[in-house]
């Protein structure tokens, strides 16, 4: 005879609980991707959904093999045309976004359920590529919590739909303390681990490593935030604060660049206050670090450039923590390697006529480098210069119209003609791009500077001095530097949301919750191996390698384990304490000569047993009573539980 | 006198049961005990483990804190659903229950009662039969007690043991498969595969009682006598019964139809009559139909086996006794 084929789950069919199920994880997995998705692909996904949601109602109206075929085919195509490559970070999301409601179409058992319940967890993942918030956090739980319903409601379709919620609800609340073991034991390593692909961090606003009018004028709307700082000590008064990022040198007339600078060892500043503290850094995906100018350390795997700017090795792809110490207002040094000046010099020909002619008329009439400085610092006191966020276009000659005609325009306008004049007075100079800034959380004292803090300033070398940081922003419109960009423009321009002053009640809570945000990153985000090492040595395992966190793992998972198990079966070993209390008696009989025999029901022994034993007559009895009441009884009373008990306790023979 | 005078040993007997299993179980019943219960990933499962492995590769790859998150989540999961899937099994008692004869050739159903000890229901329960297939999906709700039926076929006469049953299950997420055996020991008595032919003619019927053949025609009604429970319930005289005024009436009130005491042969069936070239199955097939076809007819009949006879009689209780009579002869 030929045994019958099991009927596994995974071949029942889907019904529409577990569809639900299924359908809601999948949308709030996918819900994020629809600000980065083309317009088609979300509309076709969810048509792929809405096509199964009827086959659920109607099973015929499920497609067949080669209508998949071919809507993969064309929805692949699709992806192609409009990134022009399957492989990679943004197309890869889409193809899995388009085989979720393929998958979801085609899924007719409930083995198919799984493989959807997969690759809502995958697509859960890409999320985190974009942002790693504490609300994506919670909506991926969410999303995980609803998968794994799907997946129990699989596994036994005939239960109550509520039964099934909360054998979820207690599989993931069990899962918590080893997930928690397995985030703060399981060895990291630091990612990644092949060469990935370009687009993968695209996006991320930052600074740049070219600087022509206009391009810091984004960012100055921006309330993103570049970085956050915890001060060791007193924190340095605003006017002192900047952060030191790209320095611009090389200029084609229209375009500053960084360029190539060769590495350099600078000697730290033995002038100015000293300051410690630790900055996190949001990625970037560049290589560039901000300190305090002069910074007097390195962070870990940093170098300085000649132009005095600090790169990591790396490019910061990951919010990245460093400790460093700055030198603040420290007076210059001279001294300086002669082709990074002739670099500073450097001025094509051909642009800006009349600021040439203004800055040779400097020259001319001074005896010193200084004093060229000295008249073009004072010419950008007088000049009426204008600040402002929305400055008008260029054309060729930008110096020349900024200059004297549109009078207006934003930190990199200042610094680039600024820097221009100097050159073109023959005296080195540079553009350095970076923050200034930034405002103190009064909940958490944490510094915060925004991409909104971004400025562009100017460093001229004197001979006998050394570089010299020139501000012509602030020399135009001290405010800026003094008060923040908020007080600084004329009045209409549009200012960051969070920036106007009618706000406040928005401001306080932006506070707390950059406060909260900024734990999340520091302690959840931000927890790599480095940190993982840092905890292990506070519990007294230093310098653990990988055998022993895996073995401490192992240990403390099995343990997790056995507890849970043990707790599982609590109830289930637990033995009656009627039951237990009846054994005591027999025992206690059987020491005195009275064994049960096995035919004997409680009735006819503790007669036996209370003809017997005369003394304690009355008790057995009793005893035997209260028993029979409980055992057979309609309804079992704790109170008479504990009398048996006690009864059976004190049961003594005289 | 309390062995144990801390507090914290109050536990200690309660603990120790855990770690030993349950005291010894009453007769009939099997309980799993939870070392006993066997797990292994399901397909399913080792699909997770590799799903698992690619999030962990991309979390550390793209460096996501909150893709190690997720990953580990999950991973804890799958951890609590091990447990949740030996639970399932674990400490579930099987009683034995009662498994009606048939014959050889049809389908032996063996009653098992199923009982929850737990507070915690327990569903998606496969049982199955391992030598022949035969299964049955149960749900148990919290400290319910369920009887399942096990379809087994039965080919051969005499004791068809149930042998062993494997519990399996799947519950909660279909990751893990957890399975355990048990053997209740029941069995089921299968009669010889009846051949349908005619009664042998009436042999001079002999040796016992003297020769009393009669007319063939046995049902030749003769009036009644009072009912005695071993009576066939064709022979109840139900015209009667419905006659009477009470819906349930009492046996002694009931009646028998009695057919011409003399008229009913009295048939030996013996195993000697038939030609040894047959076969001893077949002949026992024989004899199997005519044990039925004599109890159709009503007659009065006995059973000659070497070394067993049954004297004559009629109604269930002697068809009953031939029959086993029949399916143990020389059984195995």
């Amino acid at each position: 005879m030929i045994a019958a084929k099991p009927v596994l789950p995974a071949q029942r069919p889907l019904g529409w609980q577990e569809f639900l199920l299924l359908l809601a994880a999948l949308l709030i997995v996918a819900a994020p991707h629809t600000l980065n998705a083309p317009w088609w692909l979300i509309a076709l996904t969810l048509v792929l959904y809405a096509w199964r949601a009827a086959g659920v109602w109607n099973p015929s109206l499920l497609p067949s093999r080669w209508m998949l075929v071919v809507i993969v085919a064309l929805a692949t195509a699709g992806i192609w045309l409009e990134f022009r490559a399957i492989f990679g970070r943004q197309p890869g999301v889409m193809l899995l976004l388009l085989f979720s409601g393929l998958k979801l179409l085609e899924s007719r058992g409930q083995r198919d359920a799984a493989a959807v319940v997969f690759l809502t967890w995958f697509i859960a993942i890409t999320n985190f590529l974009y942002t790693q918030s504490i609300p994506t956090a919670l909506g991926m739980c969410a999303a995980v919590a609803t998968s794994i319903a799907a997946l129990v409601t699989c596994a036994a379709p005939r239960r109550a739909l509520r039964a099934n919620l909360r054998t979820a609800g207690l599989l993931l609340a069990q899962a918590i303390p080893a997930a928690l073991v397995l985030f703060l034991l399981f060895p990291r390593i630091q990612g990644p681990l092949w060469g990935l692909p370009q687009d993968s961090f695209a996006g991320v606003t930052g600074l740049s490593d070219t600087m022509s009018p206009g391009s810091l004028s984004q960012l100055s709307l921006s309330d993103a935030i570049a970085f956050r700082v915890e001060f060791a000590g007193q924190t340095p008064r605003r006017r002192a604060m900047y952060w030191r990022g790209p320095v611009l040198t090389d200029f084609d007339g229209r375009t500053w660049r960084v360029g190539y600078p060769g590495f350099a060892v600078l000697a730290p500043p033995t002038t100015g206050t000293r300051v410690e503290y630790s900055v996190l850094l949001e990625p970037h995906s560049r290589n560039w670090l901000f300190t305090l100018e002069r910074a007097a350390s390195l962070p870990d795997n940093s170098h300085h450039l000649e132009d005095g700017q600090i790169i990591s090795l790396l490019p910061v792809r990951t919010r990245m923590r460093y400790r460093v110490a700055s030198m603040v207002e420290a007076e210059a040094r001279p001294g300086e390697l002669h082709r990074v000046l002739e670099r500073a010099r450097r001025l094509p020909p051909g642009f800006n006529p009349r600021a040439r002619e203004l800055a040779q008329g400097w020259r001319a009439g001074a005896t010193n480098d200084t004093e060229v400085l000295e008249r073009a610092i004072d010419h950008f006191r007088r000049e009426r210069l204008q600040y402002t966020l929305e400055p008008p276009l260029l054309g060729r000659d930008a110096v020349d119209e900024f200059l004297y005609v549109t009078k207006q325009g934003l930190c990199e306008h200042f610094s680039s003609a600024f820097v221009f004049l100097m050159r073109a007075a023959g005296m080195p100079a540079r553009v350095v791009t970076g923050y200034q800034g930034g405002d103190t959380n009064p909940v958490d004292g944490t510094y915060t500077v925004r991409q909104s803090d971004a400025h562009a300033w100017t460093e001229v070398y004197l001979e006998a001095i050394g570089w010299v940081r020139v501000d012509p922003t602030a020399l135009a419109v001290p405010g800026r530097v003094d008060a923040g960009l908020a007080r600084s423009v004329a009045a209409g321009d549009t200012l960051p949301l969070l920036m106007r002053p009618e706000l406040e009640w928005l401001r306080t809570l932006r506070y707390n919750w950059e406060a909260m945000a900024h734990q999340w990153n520091l302690r959840v985000l931000g927890y790599n191996p480095e940190r993982q090492r840092e905890l292990l040595a506070f519990f007294g395992m230093k310098d653990a390698d990988w055998r022993d966190l895996a073995s401490t793992l192992v240990a403390f998972l099995g343990v997790f384990v056995l507890g849970l198990f043990a707790w599982m079966l609590r109830h289930m070993v637990r033995p009656d304490p009627v039951q237990l209390a009846w054994n005591e008696f027999y025992a206690k009989l059987g020491a005195k000569g009275v064994a049960r025999s096995p035919q004997e029901g409680p009735r006819d022994y503790s007669e036996r047993a209370a003809r017997n034993l005369p003394s304690a007559e009355e008790t057995i009895r009793h005893i035997a009573a209260l028993y029979v009441a409980l055992r057979y009884g309609p309804e079992q009373t704790p109170a008479g539980v504990v009398e048996l008990r006690r009864m059976v306790r004190e049961l003594e023979f005289g | 006198m309390r062995l144990f005078p801390f507090p914290a040993l109050r536990f200690w007997p309660q603990l120790a049961t855990w770690f030993h299993g349950s005291a010894p179980p009453a007769r009939g019943e099997t309980v799993i005990a939870h070392r006993r219960v066997y797990i292994v990933p399901s397909r399913l499962g080792l699909y997770f483990g590799g799903a698992l492995a690619i999030l962990l590769v991309g979390s550390i790859n793209y460096v996501l804190s909150l893709g190690f998150a997720l990953t580990f989540l999950l991973a804890g999961m799958g951890l609590a659903a091990m447990v949740q899937t030996t639970r399932n099994l674990a400490r579930l008692s099987v009683r034995t229950g009662r498994a009606d004869p048939v014959f050889a050739g049809d389908t032996a159903r063996f009653r098992l009662t199923l009982a929850n000890p737990g507070s915690h229901d327990r569903p998606e329960i496969l049982l199955r039969h391992l030598g022949s297939g035969a299964q049955q999906n149960i749900d148990i709700a919290p400290t319910d007690t369920v009887e399942a039926a096990l379809a087994v076929p039965a080919p051969r006469r005499g004791w068809l043991p149930l042998g062993r049953v494997m519990l399996e299950t799947r519950f909660p997420v279909g990751l893990f498969r957890a399975w355990s055996y048990v053997e209740p020991g029941c069995r089921c008595l299968v009669y010889p595969r009846p051949e349908p032919s005619p009664l042998p003619p009436l042999a001079p019927s002999d040796r016992a009682g003297g020769a009393r053949a009669h007319a063939q025609g046995s049902d030749d009604f003769s009036g009644l006598r009072g009912y005695q429970p071993s009576d066939s319930p064709r022979h109840v005289a139900w015209k009667s019964v419905a006659r009477s005024d009470t819906l349930h009436p009492r046996s002694d009130a009931m009646l028998t139809k009695q057919f011409a005491g003399d008229a009913v042969a009295e048939l030996w069936l013996d195993l000697g009559d038939l030609p040894a070239a047959l076969g001893l199955e077949l002949c026992l097939s024989r004899l199997t139909g005519w044990v039925l076809a004599a109890e159709r007819a009503g007659a009065i009949y006995g059973l000659r086996l070497p070394g067993v006879r049954i004297e004559p009689g009629r109604g269930d209780a002697q068809r009953a006794a031939c029959l086993e009579a029949l399916a143990l002869f020389q059984s195995a």
